[in-house]
């Protein structure tokens, strides 16, 4: 009898506990949820907040002045103008290079020390802190090279800063595609370069294209490095137009051009203690935060189709 | 056949052959010259470092230089003491850190032992989407959102200090933390996990004594890669964190990092080779060595987990 009682008791103290442990697992299951809220509740915080304080100065003038020793009539022409060729010179320097770099490690590269090397050396820019870019473009593009502080400084700067992002995202893309496309190619005779190129670029070009959005809106927001290498901040000039209107059309003056970028502009801004200018730095804030998420949006919802459409 | 074909058919053909083979090698070094940029620009930012460095230890002693609790390298009374900038940089970097690893943690443990494969799907490109938020824009919340609000309930606190901006800096690193952390534990096998089910285990029990333990050398490189990303962060602290090289780790206080240094220096027009332009070279130096190191351990730690399973 009284043993039957101290198992029912038994069975009690187990319900007991069972409940416990699965309010336990409730109440984690909630602090997780939040936790991984934080960060989106920050961003959307810091969003409106960029929108409140800046919605003033959201008008075409915004856009079409340069920027001024009056607050409410400076804009942000010259850092956008900047802006864009900036990442024109970024572009061209990143995409061809770390493409190659992607390929040459992922189909070309024996198993040896140099391939181990510079697949360290990868990884390991990955990690470098953005300010040392800045500071070996000061060094080397600006004095060693003589190439001032210019646009193109400034684009291969960020170029460099990419480049890791470009050949990782690069591999990825090409180890995706199964052997069986290559082999085919070298079936019907193609050699090494043309089963790369009509094959292997062609079939991984959806993820190089989302590796070098990531990249290229990681190098729009970048400040530090085009801080260092010495970008003026007040720039009440454009650049020299990239197209004109005698032959040969195309001029390159702008490359030696000084300028100004989105977030030095707002940077600049942001470190004067006037508040009007704080203003324009949060209208500023706020189309650089717009343009980043938009790249990045298009980049990750462009992975997710790739996946989805995959046909091997 | 073939012996019927004309001669000079053949020798077309491996001529062919021959500018085929030649352009395929062409190619190929091209390629390899690409790939060995990446090795190019590590040289290049030793080279760059160590050179400019060389010539700032001319002048400074590296006794000086290490031990000095001073840095006031553009004034009259000059010293070099790089220490004040490691305080700033070790004290914003562990608010961020007491900020991120908890949160982040535990938005790992969510993410992989808890959430659905739908919460997942919408969860991870989030985290990818903060990842690519700019870090000025985030200066610009921690001086004027996150530190007023601070001065609420911290009346004295000044408008530069290293709280607020090493909060925002905790914020920015917690997707980082999370998403690497949740790669540590999806890695772990699904026999443990249904191992300590078949126990009775809850998902909870399951969470914290089986997968975090399996995983956790991946879990403590998430951590170390993101110590390496608080060092070297430099707008939000040079916005929000004070100009003023101060050797103190109080949070409360005002107080330069390296990274902000050298941002201030370079914002001046300091003349090429000048004692003050050499100087932005050693503390990047210091810096660089200080990510270099946290980089390589974190590493290692991840490659052995990989390993393991």
């Amino acid at each position: 009898m009284s043993q039957q009682a101290s198992v029912l008791a038994n069975i009690q103290e187990v319900r007991a506990m069972i409940k416990r442990h699965k309010m336990h697992d409730t109440i984690f299951a909630i602090i997780g949820l939040l936790a991984l809220m934080v960060g989106l509740i920050a961003l959307l915080t810091l969003f409106i907040d960029l929108v409140v304080d800046g919605y003033q100065r959201f008008n075409p003038e915004f856009f079409t002045n340069f920027p001024s020793r009056r607050a409410a009539k400076a804009g942000i022409l010259s850092a956008w103008v900047g802006s864009v060729l900036v990442m024109v010179v970024t572009f061209l320097a990143a995409v061809p290079m770390g493409v190659a770099a992607g390929i040459y490690l992922e189909e070309y590269a024996p198993k040896n020390w140099l391939a181990d090397l510079i697949e360290i050396n990868v990884s390991n820019l990955a990690g470098v802190p953005s300010i040392v870019y800045g500071l070996l473009a000061l060094g080397l593009f600006v004095y060693t090279l003589d190439l001032g502080q210019s646009i193109l400084t400034a684009g291969l700067t960020l170029g460099l800063l990419i480049l890791p992002i470009v050949i990782v995202s690069t591999r990825e893309a090409i180890r995706s595609i199964p052997i069986a496309i290559r082999e085919a190619a070298y079936a019907v005779g193609a050699t090494k370069w043309q089963v790369v190129f009509h094959h292997v670029i062609h079939y991984s070009f959806g993820g190089i294209l989302t590796g070098v959005i990531i990249g290229m809106a990681r190098a729009l927001g970048e400040t530090a490095p085009v801080i260092t290498i010495g970008a003026l901040t007040f720039i009440a000039f454009l650049p020299p137009s990239p197209v004109t209107d005698v032959a040969p059309f195309i001029n390159f003056e702008w490359l030696t051009s000084g300028f100004t970028v989105l977030p030095i502009q707002m940077f600049n801004w942001l470190s004067r203690p006037d508040h009007a200018f704080h203003i324009n730095a949060a209208a500023t804030g706020a189309i650089i935060i717009v343009v980043t998420l938009l790249m990045n949006g298009t980049a990750i919802w462009l992975r997710y189709k790739i996946r989805k459409n995959i046909k091997w | 056949m073939q012996a019927n074909l004309p001669n000079n058919h053949i020798s077309k053909r491996l001529a062919k052959n021959i500018r085929r083979h030649m352009f395929e090698r062409f190619v190929e070094l091209l390629l390899m010259l690409a790939a060995l940029s990446a090795v190019a620009t590590t040289v290049a930012i030793v080279v760059i470092l160590i050179k400019e460095s060389l010539a700032f230890f001319n002048t400074v002693s590296i006794v000086d230089f290490l031990t000095d609790t001073q840095w006031t390298p553009l004034f009259e009374d000059a010293h070099y003491g790089i220490m004040p900038l490691v305080s700033g940089t070790l004290t914003t970097s562990a608010i961020a850190l007491s900020v991120a690893v908890p949160i982040g943690t535990i938005g790992a443990i969510y993410l992989s032992e808890f959430a659905s494969h739908k919460t997942r799907e919408i969860v991870k490109p989030i985290l990818e989407l903060l990842i690519g938020v700019p870090t000025v824009v985030f200066g610009y919340f921690a001086l004027l959102f996150v530190t007023p609000m601070l001065q609420k309930i911290f009346p004295e606190l000044p408008g530069f200090n290293m709280l607020g901006p090493g909060i925002v800096m905790g914020i920015m690193i917690i997707p980082y933390i999370s998403s690497l952390a949740e790669d540590a534990m999806r890695a772990v096998p699904m026999s443990m996990r249904e191992g300590s089910y078949a126990m009775g285990a809850t998902r909870f029990q399951t969470a914290i004594r089986v997968v975090t333990p399996a995983a956790i050398s991946g879990i403590i490189a998430a951590y170390i890669l993101a110590i390496s990303r608080a060092l070297g962060e430099t707008m939000v602290v040079a916005l929000a964190a004070g100009q003023q090289p101060n050797l103190t780790f109080n949070p409360m206080e005002s107080a330069a990092t390296i990274s902000a240094y050298i941002v201030q220096v370079a914002m001046g027009d300091l003349p090429h080779g000048s004692i003050g332009y050499q100087s932005i070279f050693a503390a990047g130096l210091v810096l660089m060595l200080m990510t270099l190191t946290f980089n390589i351990i974190g590493h290692i730690t991840r490659k052995r987990y990989r390993e393991n399973y």
